[in-house]
């Protein structure tokens, strides 16, 4: 199991206000490397505000957030950071967006935009790279806009509930989709959701995130068979899951 | 197909209120309704427009370079001016309420004075060119840089965007339709305006030439100038379309339904 020692991202006591009213407080999380980590909480706990911090665009009243040994508290551009909506630019073409990031950071154009086409058929996005967001379905936006985020990120993703926009069925290719994409690639990340099936199903360990202000009340670690969604979903074991967190929740 | 079909038939609606328009006009003065000398018919005002052709082309050009060049110093004082609008509040707040008043002026009452100041050359037209196109781009541009997604802006600056990077990859690009629509008017204005200042004093331009056949009561040869001008605005109102398009190309690609 993941010890602190080897976290690359970890999060120390944030706390924050916004017009005296606090919002989190003293909420303290890590991240393996390669983990996936779910934030799962009802709306209003503060799950979105503490991405914000941890992500640079909020600096915490208290409290510190730290990328491996490197203090990034308030300094964005360091963790990818994949907000609720997909957000892609409807102005520019699908490769240009996913090469954004590279471009932001002072990559030269030609090169960002090789290097994002060269994962476009790893990302299932095969045939998308002229094309405009708005010619694209909501599951491959979802796949675009992830492509974004791993191109931005050097190794860390925060995701705000990437997949509650869609359609159950796409949801749940999504899901298949996202479990072999990150077996592929080398992600750590942590994302934010409602659905307890989604958490339990994509995630290595469920933190549960509730009150006012937001706290983390508990910490599931969940074994699942990540080869095999589609049988853990309908296994005894997923069933305990989520028993268990019905409980906490 | 069908779209081919539809913007045909979209057009058979205005073609024909022009050509019965036309036809009443032909009518009117054909049974001497209104005598010659007041309302030439339109076969003597095309008449006109073909013998009168040279000059009328000489006189289009100084008033095109006119308003090129009002139009052009008014595209870039209403960049600048939004950008820094945009950019501090402070400066918002200060010039927006000026910007409505400096619209409110009649350009007929200020022309002179600016002959006044400015003498019978080019400057005063280009100047008040300048003015009537200024405040279309620019209050465009605002509420183009306002329509900008602050979603998005968190998401650039996540990247780890500095402020121009965000300028130039958000408000920039969303502001570019309401600039656009703003460029549509003041195009038109520009010809308007560089006209107007003609008409209070000049040697040349298509104001000059309206002024002097006017003096004559060559009403015929006036309405030919008031249709070169009309051909012109709606061809560069046509030239700003085309760039638009060219610009902006996703705009014309079809949206997927989910």
């Amino acid at each position: 199991m993941n010890t602190s020692a080897d976290s690359v991202l970890s999060a120390e006591n944030i706390g924050i206000s916004f017009d005296s009213v606090k919002i989190i407080e003293n909420v303290s999380i890590r991240l393996g490397k390669n983990e996936i980590v779910s934030l799962l909480g009802q709306s209003g706990t503060g799950k979105t505000t503490l991405f914000n911090v941890l992500s640079g665009l909020y600096t915490p009243d208290s409290g510190r957030v730290y990328l491996r040994a490197e203090d990034i508290t308030g300094k964005p551009g360091k963790i990818s950071y994949m907000l609720q909506k997909d957000l892609l630019l409807p102005y520019m073409t699908v490769l240009d967006n996913t090469a954004l990031p590279l471009i932001i950071k002072g990559e030269k154009k030609k090169e960002a935009r090789e290097k994002a086409a060269s994962l476009f058929s790893k990302f299932g996005l095969d045939g998308c790279e002229k094309k405009y967001p708005q010619q694209l379905s909501g599951g491959m936006r979802q796949r675009a806009a992830l492509l974004r985020t791993y191109l931005s990120s050097q190794g860390t993703a925060l995701l705000d509930e990437p997949f509650s926009a869609l359609d159950a069925l796409t949801k749940s290719a999504m899901h298949k989709w996202y479990l072999e994409i990150m077996s592929e690639i080398e992600l750590s990340t942590i994302f934010i959701t409602h659905d307890i099936d989604e958490a339990i199903l994509l995630s290595d360990r469920i933190y549960i995130m509730s009150g006012k202000p937001g706290r983390i009340t508990d910490e599931i670690n969940v074994r699942g068979n990540k080869d095999d969604p589609e049988g853990f979903l309908l296994s005894r074991e997923f069933l305990e899951y989520k028993r268990l967190i019905k409980q906490k929740l | 197909m069908t779209k081919r079909y539809q913007s045909i038939t979209n057009k058979i609606a205005p073609v024909s209120a022009l050509i019965l328009l036309v036809a009443l006009w032909a009518a009117i003065c054909g049974f001497g309704a209104i005598p010659a000398y007041m309302l030439p018919s339109p076969a003597a005002v095309a008449k006109a427009f073909v013998s009168d052709f040279p000059t009328l082309m000489f006189h289009s050009r100084v008033t095109l370079s006119e308003a090129a060049a009002g139009l052009g110093a008014g595209i870039l004082a209403a960049f600048i001016t939004a950008s820094f609008m945009n950019r501090f509040s402070v400066l918002y707040n200060a010039l927006y309420p000026l910007l409505v008043i400096s619209q409110t002026i009649p350009t007929v009452a200020i022309a002179p004075i600016l002959v006044m100041w400015m003498g019978f050359g080019m400057a005063p037209k280009i100047a008040l060119v300048v003015l009537t196109t200024f405040f279309p781009i620019t209050v465009g541009m605002l509420d183009g840089y306002r329509s900008a997604d602050a979603d998005s802006v968190s998401l650039l600056r996540s990247m780890g965007a500095n402020n121009f990077k965000i300028f130039r990859y958000i408000y920039l690009p969303s502001s570019m339709s309401h600039f656009f629509a703003g460029l549509k008017i003041s195009a038109s204005y520009s010809i308007v305006g560089a006209v107007i200042a003609e008409w209070l004093g000049g040697f040349e331009g298509l104001g000059v030439y309206m002024t002097r056949v006017r003096k004559a009561y060559q009403f015929d040869k006036m309405f030919a100038v008031i249709i070169l001008i009309i051909i012109i605005s709606l061809l560069l109102m046509l030239a700003v379309k085309l760039i638009r398009n060219a610009v902006m190309p996703w705009e014309r690609k079809g949206a997927v339904r989910n």
